[in-house]
């Protein structure tokens, strides 16, 4: 063993956080150290665009460790600290207060961060965007009653925000550049439904809308579209994606392709070196290709096999893509991926919701989509999820068949 | 004020198959009923500690109940919570079988 045996983990969300209870689980004894820039215990961001926007009373963070269990693991927790460099020759990290902490295995689990519009936003315009709890506390506190808000992006993010503002009394347009919401992840029959629960619900939703600058009028803030069209709002949220945080891996000299450059090991290009959840790029033996993923799931568990493979398991990352979004009282789950050219497959689940397989040519499931009441969605997209993984070639009469249990296809 | 524990009757003993999940609302209270392998029944709060979603809609499988929307995981036949994001554990509740019934004391 080297003579730095600590592992220090950079960024104390859910994949840093989940690898330094790991390392735990696995029998790790000697130092942990898990370096965060926020200053609040580790916390989920899931709930940011919902329950803290929409409770009653606002919610606190919520937590995926208390202290005591951080203080009972002798688990290192450095808050408030920003990593400003990493030298390798040296094995070491360098904080900002310019103290310095050697590695045995470094762990970068440096999260994003709301991607830029990338447009003219006037000084002085109300515009936000939303990744951490203080984010959240503030959005909360805009957007009531008679509010009047301005959407930009019809992601999952955009979206949760317009249902979370409708809910509170506000009113919500929603601007999409592209010719449809969710086209990023979600198949157009689910994208649909969405579309029509929000609509339902009051929300406007205008596609093939890009925006191309901010201005300021009379003291609220002006979206100008490219077609020259004009919307005044008081307030403008923007949720066009998020950028993975690479700087600190690319300034170290470590490969970087769409997020931090992984091997199925989740290792970078130096072996001493791994990264987790959403600033990483890694390839999937499933898709055949190089993924990066911005979600939940994703984050913890490779958290979990980055923990593994640093104290010397072997164990390659193969879960599958999971995703889940709150709309309203109905929820979204999504397991596994689409490239492009599946052929989609709806099942009807009456009232309660509505599943879309996409299966690849010669019958294979390569994805499953559900929206509806969790109950209904949450066991089928669970079954779904064994027969992607077990490249289960399926009939789609089968799959599009409500009476057939899917559970009888594995 | 905490109110007395009572016996109540949540389903016919043979209406759960082994490895199956009955939900119980009472008193404005929600439990899970799982029948074990061996045939011994257990009960437990209904509601992940983690989100309140009914653990009622989750898979249980050797052992242990999942939540369905985050996976979070429990023992059932102790309430301990066994993987993240569940890290607190919930409580288990007496079960006994009278005249074919499985009676909880909640
Ligand atoms: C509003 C919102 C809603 C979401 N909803 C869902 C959802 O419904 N379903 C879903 O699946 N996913 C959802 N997600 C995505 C999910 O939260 C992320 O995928 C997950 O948080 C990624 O975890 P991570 O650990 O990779 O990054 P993060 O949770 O972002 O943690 C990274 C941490 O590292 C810190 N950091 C970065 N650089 C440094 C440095 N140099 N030094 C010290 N610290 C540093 C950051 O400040 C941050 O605290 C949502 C995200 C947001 C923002």
């Amino acid at each position: 063993m080297s003579t730095h045996s600590t592992i220090a983990i950079v960024g104390a969300g859910e994949a840093g956080t989940a690898a330094a209870l790991a390392l735990r689980e696995r029998g790790w004894e000697e130092s942990v150290v898990l370096i965060g820039n926020e200053s609040s215990l580790p916390y989920e961001r899931p709930p940011l665009s919902k329950a803290v926007l929409v409770d009653e009373t606002r919610p606190g963070p919520k937590t995926i460790v208390t202290s005591e269990r951080l203080s009972e693991l002798k688990i290192d927790y450095r808050h408030g600290c920003e990593v400003v460099s990493i030298d390798r020759t040296a094995s070491m990290v360098i904080l900002s207060n310019g103290a310095k902490i050697g590695y045995h295995r470094l762990l970068l689990a440096t999260g994003a961060r709301p991607r830029d519009l990338n447009v003219p936003i006037a000084e002085g315009s109300r515009v936000a965007t939303l990744r951490s709890y203080e984010d959240a506390t503030r959005l909360r506190e805009l957007i009531g009653q008679g509010c009047e808000m301005a959407v930009i992006g019809g992601g999952f993010i955009g979206l949760e925000v317009a249902a979370s503002s409708i809910l509170r009394g506000a009113s919500v347009i929603v601007f999409e550049a592209g010719s449809r919401i969710l086209s990023r992840a979600v198949p157009v029959g689910i994208a649909e439904l969405i579309r029509a629960k929000h609509e339902r619900s009051g929300v406007r939703i205008e596609t093939t809308a890009v925006v191309e600058r901010i201005e300021l009028c009379e003291g609220r803030s002006c979206v100008v579209l490219a077609g020259g069209q004009r919307h005044l709002a008081d307030l403008v949220i923007v949720g066009v994606g998020a950028t993975p945080n690479v700087e600190l891996a690319q300034a170290a000299g470590l490969a970087v392709d769409n997020g931090i450059a992984l091997d199925e090991m989740l290792a970078t290009s130096d072996p001493r070196v791994f990264a987790a959840g959403d600033c990483c790029s890694f390839p999937h033996r499933l898709y055949g290709k190089r993924i990066r993923l911005e979600a939940w799931r994703n984050a913890q568990r490779q958290g979990v096999i980055a923990a593994a493979n640093m104290v010397g398991e072997d164990r390659p990352y193969d879960d599958l893509p999971w995703f889940w979004s709150d709309q309203y009282d109905e929820t979204l789950q999504m397991v596994g991926l689409c490239c492009g050219g599946e052929i989609p497959v709806v099942r009807s689940l009456g009232p309660r919701g509505q599943l879309l397989f996409s299966l690849v040519d010669g019958g294979r499931l390569v994805a499953a989509c559900g929206f509806g009441s969790l109950g209904a969605v949450a066991k089928e997209i669970r079954v779904a999820e064994t027969i992607i993984r077990r490249e289960l070639k399926v009939e789609a009469e089968a799959l599009a068949n409500p009476a057939l249990n899917l559970k009888q296809l594995l | 004020m905490t109110k007395q524990a009572e016996w109540v009757a949540a389903c016919a003993a043979d209406a759960l198959r082994p490895e199956e999940v009955r939900r119980l609302d009472h008193g404005g209270r929600t439990f899970v009923i799982v029948r074990s392998p061996e045939g011994d029944y257990f009960a437990m709060d209904g509601h992940c500690s983690h989100e309140k979603v009914h653990l009622a809609d989750g898979i249980v499988d050797g052992g242990i109940i999942e939540c369905p929307k985050h996976f979070g995981t429990f023992d059932y036949r102790t309430g301990e919570s066994r993987a993240l994001p569940a890290c607190v554990d919930l409580q288990s509740y007496e079960v006994k079988i009278e005249n074919g019934i499985v009676m909880v004391k909640v």
